[in-house]
């Protein structure tokens, strides 16, 4: 925690994250968190460290490695009146209980007519980063985004991990909170008081008039560097984060089209089946008569996350690579 | 299966158990200098499990592995040089450095993969022992996994179907008494994971596992049997782990007491079989000193060979994705 010249308080991801929790279980009697080692340890990644000294094993659950039975602990637990924050320590280990999550968590509420309300946070990771390899570094979004009935939030500054998590806690529907493990050791400006930021809302992170990148989680920090080039090139570039893909913001992307007129979509995922592909489309349906090209992707090529750190690199997408893809896209 | 062994054995097993020690130390260092990436899970302390077992199996036999997945492939047969080429990303690794510590694997010698997912291994192990059994090839499929692995789904199915289908399988749990930093009794309400093989027809059984002989009599009885067509067993070695659950210093979180990693340790499966073999006249204190020396010249060469292989090309990104 430090002070910046301005007075504002900065604090680390983890601690934002961390802070949110503490929020959240001290306004909701009927919150608490339950995942592999978030009780002693703090979860590895340190987001829910000293929560067990502050609120107790009943609060802070540790649960064996059982992710399906983590995931049906905060269905059946969330049902019978309880506000769940469930975590599952990497993006990955989703395998280990998707039907949990989607032919149960997502869709009891309609099945029964609406009358179950299922207010569960997820917290999970994702994230290529220091050759975790192909079982602990996947971003797997497109796969819960497409299933009604769930949101999904990636929060790509402390600010807005704080904000959404906190907004995810009090919406009476499931929420995945996904963060990006390269970005844990942020930091930034997070205001001390309980706060919320608004689920479907997108955020204009730079203002620009030529053309926009439309990203979310750590990719916007690499979208904003290759703005920051593609500026010098005299291309005055928006960048959006999304902040929320699940419900998506499709007016704020129309608005920047029309002024924009380019396009281009940048994620971690794997491009192929990715969420740019529905997010492409949905901004060609919506805004055609403005763009003066097919709204561009960026994404992971077509393969598991490589454990070489020489692989890794080509793997993952950054800023060259987006400006590459943009020069290419406006013929520059 | 209470023929004796030869010193031929004694001195194989033995001398795997140095191996494994020695390249986990050697890769431990490694580590801290940074020449490994990722995550790194060290098998220190469990030795005699994996060579207790591996002492009976063949290359065609198949062994599924886990997340501290190296002693498994020392003790199947796997080659230091490729090995350290794998944790090292190299291409010259067994994985042509995709897969690295947490997926190093050598499916020509039966060893099916570490694995990353925990309780990933003993469906697949089980599904081995399905192929074995509709081959009528004799050969046996085993699957490690720790405490913790035991709690996933993936495991109590696994362990179903293999005892229905009386599959030629073995499972073999290392219970070091930990998952992670979460001690087994706030993990599972039970202290013996074997309690849980009952439930699925199949004999449990339990053994001390810094005995390696001890060891290496259980598995024997168990791998015989899957062989004969009787079924799966189920084998819970109680074991420690010396180092963290990440490299050999870990993430700083306290979950275990100075105390009763020491008690482990006055245990020290390598120390107490080299006591043994002195004792029975197989291996002086001399004679296991240069078996050491050995290998840590070994281990030496096959870092060098680890270094001066090159990283892959980024153009590799996209093989192997296909057949
Ligand atoms: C499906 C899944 N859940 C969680 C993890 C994270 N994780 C890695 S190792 C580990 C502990 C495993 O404990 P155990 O099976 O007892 O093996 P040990 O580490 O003690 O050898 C956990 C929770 C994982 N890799 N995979």
């Amino acid at each position: 925690m430090a002070e910046t010249e301005n007075g504002k308080r900065e604090l680390s991801y983890v601690l934002a994250v961390k802070e949110a929790v503490e929020t959240i279980l001290n306004e909701e009697p009927d919150a608490f968190v339950a995942g592999e080692d978030v009780a002693g340890a703090g979860s590895v990644f340190g987001i829910y460290r000293g929560l067990l000294d502050e609120f107790g094993p009943d609060r802070i659950v540790n649960t064996p490695i059982s992710e399906e039975g983590i995931i049906g602990l905060g269905v059946g637990a969330a049902a019978a009146g309880l506000r769940p924050i469930v975590d599952i320590m990497f993006m990955d280990f989703l395998g280990e209980c998707m039907d949990e999550v989607t032919n149960q968590m997502a869709k009891m509420r309609y099945m029964f007519g609406g009358r179950a309300t299922l207010p569960i946070t997820i917290t999970t990771m994702c994230g290529a980063r220091n050759s975790m390899a192909a079982q602990h570094s996947q971003c797997l979004e497109s796969w819960i985004c497409h299933i009604p009935g769930l949101k999904v939030v990636m929060p790509s500054t402390p600010h807005d991990a704080k904000g959404l998590l906190i907004a995810a806690s009090r919406d009476d529907n499931p929420v995945f909170v996904v963060m990006n493990k390269a970005s844990l050791a942020l930091t930034g400006e997070v205001p001390e008081e309980a706060y919320t930021l608004p689920i479907g809302e997108a955020n204009i992170v730079r203002p620009g008039t030529d053309f926009t990148i439309i990203s979310y989680s750590r990719m916007v920090h690499e979208s904003i560097s290759a703005a920051e080039t593609l500026a010098e090139q005299g291309v005055d570039t928006e960048v959006i984060d999304l902040r929320s893909l699940q419900p998506l913001d499709t007016d704020t992307l129309v608005a920047s089209v029309e002024k924009t007129h380019n396009a281009m979509v940048v994620h971690e995922a794997v491009r192929f089946g990715g969420m740019g592909g529905e997010i492409a489309a949905q901004v060609q349906e919506l805004a055609f008569d403005y763009l003066d090209a097919p709204v561009g992707r960026v994404g992971a090529p077509f393969s598991p996350v490589p454990f070489s750190p020489s692989l890794e690199q080509s793997f993952v997408p950054n800023a060259d690579k987006i400006v590459a893809s943009a020069t290419e896209l406006l013929g520059l | 299966m209470a023929t004796q062994p030869t010193d031929e054995v004694l001195l194989d097993i033995h001398r795997r158990m140095v191996r494994i020690r020695t390249f986990e130390d050697e890769a431990g260092r490694m580590a801290e200098n940074g020449f490994i990436p990722g995550a790194l899970h060290l098998y220190v302390g469990e030795e005699a499990v994996a060579v207790g077992v591996m002492a009976h199996l063949t290359d065609e036999d198949q062994i599924t592995s886990t997340h501290r997945g190296h002693g498994h492939l020392i003790a199947k047969g796997g080659e230091f040089d490729r090995m350290f080429a794998e944790l090292f990303g190299r291409v010259d690794g067994y994985c042509k450095g995709k897969g690295g510590s947490m997926h190093v694997s050598n499916l020509e010698i039966g060893m099916l993969g570490a694995n990353g997912i925990v309780g990933g291994g003993p469906p697949i192990a089980m599904g081995a022992g399905f192929a074995n059994k509709y081959k009528k090839n004799g050969n046996v499929a085993v699957t490690f996994f720790g405490d913790g692995a035991s709690n996933e789904g993936a495991f109590h199915e696994a362990a179903n179907m293999a005892a229905l289908y009386k599959l030629p399988v073995l499972f073999v749990c290392e219970n070091n008494g930990f998952g992670e930093y979460t001690p087994q009794r706030d993990h599972q309400a039970i202290t013996d994971v074997a309690d849980r093989a009952p439930g699925y027809g199949m004999p449990g059984v339990i053994v001390d596992g810094m005995d390696v002989m001890a060891v290496y009599e259980a598995a024997g009885a168990a791998v015989e049997r899957a062989r004969q067509g009787d079924g799966p067993t189920l084998l819970e070695c109680k074991t420690y782990r010396f180092y963290d659950h990440v490299g050999r210093r870990g993430m700083g979180r306290t979950y275990r007491t100075d105390e009763e990693l020491a008690e482990w340790m006055k245990r020290d499966p390598i120390e107490m079989f080299e006591a043994r073999l002195a004792e029975q006249g197989v291996l002086s204190a001399d004679a296991a000193k240069e078996v050491h020396e050995e290998i840590a010249r070994d281990v030496e060469a096959a870092v060098e060979f680890a270094k001066a292989s090159p990283m892959p090309d980024p153009d590799a990104l996209l093989d192997d994705v296909y057949a």
